[in-house]
């Protein structure tokens, strides 16, 4: 029992010096390896609880895939870091000021003998990942349906925002089309010399 | 012997490390997004705590649409980042003036 307690603080140590270092960091880049970091803590502290398939889930997807992302999008934005930091440490204290006086509001919260639970384990003999797999599919079948239409709206809008289409075709844009002003096609040339003009004219008639 | 209440405290003070990213990096909207990231995983610490503590499976249901929906709202986010950069040529919070708001 003493060898888990020395695990749980291992890993919260951890997890809140990384979290602490995600907003501190000088470079983004910092900030989204350290939010790795965290990220693997919090799975290992999960683990504790027994919560293994959502321990895998959060390294899986956040740390394979989103953390991805956000080192992508760091790395390919031009960030000028100067501008960013100027005036970091302005809103500390009233950033620690809510911040304490949050944390304060919570552990009054905390103090009640309602948290004292003893920990009541799930009663089954099957695995984490089977006992969620036969809820999910049946009590929260409906809720697991309207995720799925989230990630596939969350598809379609993502793509949506940055497509920047290629132009294949020569067909013309409705909408330039429509928006046309008679400035953009027509030029008003001004001729002189009126004698031309009236060749102009006879030749016309023939 | 590790109590609900260490679980709970440790979410409290991740939470709070999120709150105070969020003042300190108000100009940076990326590092702002990985600050709601902490946030939203101090939370499924809790749900995943009380799970554990209460018997019941069902918060770790919720973790599990919590992870969904957070995973599909840094996608867009990061959409909406990579688009202001290029129209703006910078993600300074301060440079979104457009709307003149």
């Amino acid at each position: 029992m003493k060898f888990i307690d020395f695990i749980f603080y291992c890993f919260s140590f951890i997890l809140l010096f990384s979290a602490l270092r995600v907003i501190t960091a000088r470079n983004p880049i910092y900030s989204a390896l350290f939010l790795v970091l965290a990220f693997f803590n919090a799975a290992g502290i999960w683990l504790l609880l027994q919560a293994e398939f959502l321990a895998i889930a959060l390294v899986l997807v956040y740390v394979g895939a989103v953390m991805v992302l956000f080192l992508f999008v760091v790395m390919m934005l031009d960030i000028n870091l100067d501008q960013l930091r100027k005036g970091f440490w302005e809103y500390l204290p009233v950033a620690s000021f809510v911040a304490v006086i949050m944390f304060v509001e919570i552990i009054l919260v905390l103090n009640h003998s309602y948290f004292n639970t003893k920990a009541q384990f799930i009663a089954s003999d099957v695995s984490n990942t089977e006992l969620i797999g036969k809820v999910l599919y049946s009590d929260y079948v409906l809720p697991f349906e309207v995720a799925s239409i989230i990630l596939l709206v969350a598809i379609i809008a993502a793509i949506a925002l940055t497509l920047r289409g290629k132009k294949t075709h020569k067909a013309i844009d409705p909408a330039d089309q429509v928006s046309v002003q008679k400035k953009d096609r027509l030029r008003m040339v001004k001729m002189n010399s009126g004698g031309m003009k009236k060749t102009n004219i006879r030749s016309g008639k023939k | 012997m590790i109590t609900l209440s260490h679980y709970l405290i440790l979410a409290a003070l991740l939470f709070m490390i999120g709150i105070v990213g969020i003042f300190l990096n108000r100009k940076n909207i990326i590092v702002l997004l990985m600050a709601i990231e902490l946030m939203l995983l101090a939370v499924n610490i809790n749900f995943i705590a009380f799970s554990y503590f209460l018997g019941d499976i069902a918060g770790q249901i919720f973790v599990f649409f919590i992870l969904t929906v957070a995973a599909a709202e840094s996608a867009i986010g990061l959409a909406i980042i990579i688009l202001i950069f290029r129209n703006n040529r910078s993600i300074n919070v301060d440079d979104l003036n457009k709307l003149k708001g």
